[in-house]
């Protein structure tokens, strides 16, 4: 268990850094269209080198990621097909390919599609590859992607910045976005190949995009949002891979709905940006606005003849238009705070009323 | 070889498939037209992946029948649609990333539900299940082409029933909102067709590949005409043909080519609409290449 679950706090933890650019940038789905087509790089690949154990099929694979974004962009170009659909037509194609493929033509290979598809961390925890010599785990590709991924998040991070939050001036500087955002694409589809054997191709949009948006909602900072993904990402897998020895159950699986729920209480909970936060905002704002509303209607009566019906706190409703209750509710709230007194039936404003009327009115009111 | 292949189709289990899955790319070709109409088209991708851990669900609690399964994946699609909605209105998270965070998400739970179910429930062979990922459409029985004519028409009955709110939504949401339609009712009308749409689907082409039988088709339909009427037709006869062919082609390919084992028929037939895409691409008469030459090389009127 121990193992597994490094294995998944690396992918996770690799995966939420370029996350973050795909969330900011809204190119989401783009990780989902690269996953998924990984699959007929490596397939391809091995029909290139025969051997199921070459690093080559990795290199394959990474290469078809990024050939899959061109193949996109290409077909949007073409203005015969929308951003969306293209996505949405490039990648099924082939990922079907490459399952069709695999079942048809790799059967011998003891390549088990539902169980390559699916992801199996506990696979990914074993020696898989021989380079010259030298025994390599997955672990060891997926721990090499995620040193990757944060030095070229350091190395690169002015250059990401500022083509993700303003391409137009990033441009106009002289940045070269496209140098970045194919630089982006490479990193994702690397990211995603060094996933694979984990999570597989279809859970990986949730490794990279789920920290990322939980992360969106706690900061306003890149380089905080950057680090609360990674821990983000990291949590929602120690508790996934806890959850999933438990369970007897898919661990892949258990740590990204594990993301979910880490996702669901921030976006319920968040300080400013919560559900919570932003209904009492709402309240707050609610209230604070009756509590004005009253001590306009008091100051604009003011000193006239008509005060004493006016101010009078048993006609109140009928001049505000608010039921009986509310009026008491109000005007309680307003006594609290110091807007107003009572003088008998009189509402009477404090200074500190007529300042918060006069405000309202500004330059007229004074 | 030719009468191997045409006595390889020739069986009434394969008409029975052909004719479940041509009906269920009518229906896809039909509402996913709207969908790519709307920018919409990744939608479906989140409700196909979304429907696992309701299907599963239902397994769990002891449903074994088609309907069960399918009313199992509705809720769970729409229950993950209106989250995503929920999510892109109530912060500050983008459509995309809520979209495509939720897509697995959900799959996730359906895996853990999958695995406990194997694990737990004495009895639950895993081997359906896993059927729902990719596809099997020779799973197909009576039951579930019934289904499948039965939903599918009330969905298309829908469709025909507001096609004028509809249309007008999909092309101008503003100016609906300003015509006093009920825009986001509509859009949740159009949402649960979807649904609907891809549930009925899974377990011919399954989780992972419904999507493209949404968008394909009507990517397709789209090159041949700019009438609304015309692209929702041609849609939902792309969508039946590759749903037949792709099946044929799947059958065949288990049959001559898989060995023992079956070749999945989602793949089959992604691909049979990936090729109607292709060919109206070049062909299409409205936007494709070879048209739009012919076009450009027209003499210029002499002035």
């Amino acid at each position: 268990m121990g193992e597994v679950m490094l294995v998944l706090v690396v992918v996770a933890a690799a995966c939420a850094v370029p996350g973050c650019f795909l969330v900011l940038r809204r190119m989401a789905l783009v990780s989902d269209a690269i996953s998924h087509v990984l699959l007929l790089g490596i397939v391809l690949a091995y029909f290139a080198v025969r051997d199921v154990d070459s690093p080559w099929l990795l290199a394959g694979a990474a290469v078809t990621g990024v050939v899959t974004v061109a193949l996109v962009e290409a077909l949007q170009r073409t203005g015969r097909v929308k951003a969306d659909a293209a996505i949405g037509l490039v990648f099924p194609a082939l990922f079907a390919l490459g399952v069709l493929l695999a079942t048809v033509y790799a059967r011998n290979i003891h390549l088990d599609i539902d169980q390559v598809l699916l992801g199996k961390p506990e696979y990914a925890a074993n020696v898989r590859w021989h380079a010259g010599g030298v025994a390599v785990k997955p672990l060891y590709v997926m721990a090499a992607a995620l040193g990757l991924n944060l030095v070229l998040a350091a190395a690169f991070f002015k250059e990401l910045k500022l083509t993700t939050f303003d391409p137009g001036l990033a441009a106009a500087l002289g940045f070269r976005p496209g140098v970045v955002h194919y630089g982006l694409m490479t990193v994702v589809s690397v990211t995603a190949v060094a996933a694979f054997d984990a999570v597989g191709p279809v859970l990986v949009v949730g490794f990279f995009v789920v920290p990322a948006a939980t992360a969106f909602l706690l900061t306003d900072r890149l380089s905080v949002m950057l680090a609360l993904a990674v821990l983000v990402g990291a949590a929602g897998a120690v508790a996934g891979t806890g959850l999933a020895f438990w369970l007897k159950a898919s661990t892949a699986g258990t740590v990204a709905a594990a993301l979910g729920v880490l996702f669901g209480l921030v976006f319920v909970f968040a300080p400013n940006r919560g559900l919570v936060a932003q209904a009492a905002r709402r309240r707050r704002q609610r209230r604070a606005f009756h509590e004005t509303m009253l001590a306009i209607h008091l100051f604009q009566h003011e000193h006239t003849t008509a005060e004493a019906d006016e101010a009078a706190f048993a006609g109140l409703h009928h001049h505000l238009g608010w039921t009986a209750e509310q009026v008491a509710v109000v005007v309680g709230r307003a006594e609290w705070n110091g807007l107003v007194t009572r003088a008998g039936e009189l509402l009477k404003l404090t200074d500190a009323g007529r300042t918060r009327a006069r405000d309202v009115f500004g330059e007229r009111g004074a | 070889m030719l009468d191997q292949f045409l006595e390889a189709l020739n069986t009434s289990a394969l008409r029975t498939v052909a004719l479940g899955a041509a009906g269920l790319g009518l229906v896809a070709g039909a509402v996913g037209a709207f969908a790519v109409l709307r920018r919409q088209s990744l939608q479906g991708d989140m409700v196909s992946h979304a429907a696992l851990p309701g299907v599963a669900a239902a397994v769990l609690f002891g449903f074994r029948a088609p309907v069960a399964l399918i009313v199992g994946g509705a809720v769970a699609g729409w229950v993950a649609m209106l989250l995503v909605n929920g999510i892109a209105r109530r912060s500050r998270v983008p459509f995309d990333a809520a979209l495509g965070g939720m897509l697995a998400v959900f799959f996730g739970l359906g895996l853990v539900l999958m695995t406990y179910i194997q694990h737990h429930v004495p009895g639950a062979s895993q081997q359906p299940l896993e059927r729902y990922l990719f596809g099997q459409a020779a799973l197909l029985r009576d039951p579930d082409l019934n289904l499948i004519a039965c939903i599918g028409a009330a969905a298309l009955v829908v469709l025909a029933a507001f096609w004028k709110e509809l249309k007008v939504l999909s092309f101008d949401p503003d100016y609906a909102a300003s015509l006093g339609l009920p825009v986001r009712t509509l859009d949740l009308l159009l949402t649960t067709l979807t649904v609907v749409a891809v549930v009925i689907g899974l377990k011919a082409v399954g989780v992972v590949l419904m999507t493209a039988l949404l968008i394909a088709p009507a990517a397709a339909a789209r090159q041949w005409t700019d009438r609304l009427g015309r692209v929702v037709l041609l849609s939902a006869g792309f969508g039946a043909l590759a749903g037949a062919a792709g099946t044929m082609f799947g059958h065949l390919a288990s049959e001559f080519l898989g060995g023992h084992k079956a070749v999945p028929t989602g793949p089959t037939i992604v691909l049979c609409a990936t090729a109607l895409v292709g060919f109206s691409l070049v062909f299409g008469t409205a936007r494709g290449f070879v048209w739009q030459l012919r076009v450009f090389r027209k003499p210029a009127p002499e002035v």
